[in-house]
């Protein structure tokens, strides 16, 4: 299932925040969504989930979601968004009890989620006696656990130490190459974008617009530290957002 | 000149050490058994604390005690359990819904600082002077608290777990059961402690109005004969009640929070 970003508008009150958006997100791939902060990059990420409505424009659907998925479009945050009161276990059962599934079955996929993110020790922990990075593991296996046809991810390592996120970088590109998904993935971090992303779209400051579209070809398995491919298009990527950043940092301040 | 740098931390950061509450109590009682016994704080002043004692004693072996505390109790917890219920219902609906929230805040606001002690002869002429009117003042004085910070707690359930719910396509009751209520129990609990407190000193007059056994009833039959032992010991049934049921409230809130960092 593609999905068609279709001259989407929005304002905020009087606020524009995203002007025109037209993009493609293709099925089974990642697309990054780079852009300074405030640009509307997670605003972008709510209207894709339906969570909010935009102004003018619309989200397609081309095709029908895979009939095994439990809830088509998946969000990872960057703030983990888990339920402090609730294990690890529970925390991925809350998004399986509203599904009607035998006890067992639920079970089986808990079991099996929490096994792929290496988390099978930790079932019964509470989430405040985990590390950062154990957290964004836990929201990553109840995300697999709902069978995402589109994952949207906003900035779910911006919360991490840079170690940590070199971590759970790698943990994706396997995850990815094990069962390749579609994933819409926002990111202010160049490095994270070159290293996931098979598309990269540039946003403007704000109102957000599309810049640029750069697509890699380099596989994911193969894209290792100082690939001089990745290190120029992250230099172009550089270069593009940081005029964008540096305006917007100035407005912020005549704001 | 080598000198360790001058430590300027520390403090601001009270601590409870063990033992030192219970002898601020004991040196108090003591202090009062003195004086009384001294004679330099006069017998219209104050019992002697082992008078007290004796008479607690006394009202226990004779049965009276187990009377007058069950029926407390009994308009104690009928009477907050409707108006810590009702307010914690109302508090969500406040909470969840802009229609609610319009109609009913300031409603609420209005009822809020009336005295609700004031309100007793009206609940006598509307339901009698037996136990439904003892109930309701009961109910409403504990209503309006409860509500208040229900709805408060509300307010601050983490919006990103709301939306997180809504996002894995989690039904309304399920996300109202699963992610707003217990989001908004600490909150809901530090208001039934306030609710508790107003419940009693409501139970109390009540019961000085219209009724022959309660703990306020007793209490006020000592005051009218100036009968200072019987007198104090209501008020010290009234005490450890507070107590006990602030710690019982205490233990809940350690078991349901244990979540909490
Ligand atoms: N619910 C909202 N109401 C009003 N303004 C909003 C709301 N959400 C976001 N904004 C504004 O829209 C702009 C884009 O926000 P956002 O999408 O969060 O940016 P980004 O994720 O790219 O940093 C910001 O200026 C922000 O202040
Ligand atoms: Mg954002």
């Amino acid at each position: 299932m593609d999905l068609r970003i279709d001259a989407l508008t929005h304002c905020y009150g009087a606020t524009e925040v995203l002007s025109n958006i037209n993009l493609e997100i293709p099925t089974g791939r990642i697309t990054c969504v780079v852009g300074p902060s405030g640009c509307g990059k997670s605003t972008l990420l709510r209207f894709i989930g339906g969570l909010e409505r935009p102004t003018s424009g619309q989200v397609l659907q081309l095709g029908a979601p895979p009939s095994d998925s439990l809830n088509p479009f998946t969000f990872v945050f960057q703030d983990f968004a888990l339920l402090p009161w609730r294990t690890v276990a529970d925390n991925v059962s809350l998004v399986l009890e509203d599904h009607k599934l035998a006890k067992d079955a639920r079970a089986r996929i808990i079991a099996d989620v929490l096994a792929r993110t290496k988390l099978s020790d930790f079932a019964n922990a509470l989430p405040k006696n985990l590390s950062g990075g154990m957290k964004q593991r836990v929201a990553i296996a109840r995300a697999l656990a709902v069978r995402p046809a589109v994952w949207l991810m906003d900035e779910p390592l911006s919360a991490l130490d840079a170690q940590t996120r070199e971590l759970l970088m790698d943990d994706l590109v396997s995850l990815w190459l094990r069962t390749p998904f579609t994933a819409v993935y926002v990111t202010h971090n160049l490095a994270e974008a070159t290293r996931l992303g098979h598309r990269i779209v540039v946003l403007s400051r704000r109102p957000g617009a599309v810049r640029r579209v750069i697509d890699i070809d380099v596989p994911l398995e193969a894209r290792k530290a100082g690939d001089p491919t990745l290190a120029g298009i992250e230099q172009e990527l550089w270069h593009l957002m940081r005029d964008e950043a540096q305006a917007a940092d100035q407005e912020l301040v005549h704001d | 000149m080598t000198n360790p740098v001058p430590y300027r931390g520390g403090g601001f950061r009270p601590k409870r050490i063990r033992g030192v509450g219970l002898g601020v109590f004991i040196s108090l009682l003591l202090i009062a058994e003195w004086g009384t016994r001294a004679g330099w704080i006069g017998n219209l002043t104050l019992p002697l604390p082992s008078d007290v004692v004796l008479t607690l004693i006394e009202l226990a072996t004779s049965g009276l005690l187990w009377t007058h505390l069950s029926l407390s109790l009994g308009r104690l917890f009928v009477g907050a359990f409707l108006g810590a219920g009702a307010g914690v219902l109302i508090g969500i609906a406040i909470g969840l819904s802009s229609y609610t929230r319009s109609g009913l805040v300031p409603l609420v606001a209005a009822l809020f600082p009336i005295p609700k002690i004031a309100l007793l002869p009206l609940f006598v002429i509307w339901f009698g002077i037996d136990e439904t009117s003892k109930y309701a003042l009961i109910a409403f004085g504990t209503f309006t608290p409860t509500v208040v910070a229900t709805y408060g707690a509300v307010d601050n359930v983490d919006r990103t777990l709301v939306q997180m719910g809504q996002s894995f396509g989690l039904s309304r009751l399920s996300i109202i059961r699963k992610i707003v209520l217990p989001g908004a129990m600490p909150g809901i609990l530090s208001g039934l402690r306030i609710s508790l407190a107003i419940a009693i000193i409501l139970l109390t007059a009540a019961e000085m109005i219209g009724a022959e056994y309660g703990i306020g009833a007793y209490i006020l039959q000592a005051g009218a004969l100036y009968d200072l032992e019987r007198l104090f010991a209501g008020v010290t049934i009234l005490s450890i009640l507070g107590v006990t049921l602030s710690f019982v409230l205490g233990r809940i809130e350690a078991r349901v929070l244990r979540w909490r960092v």
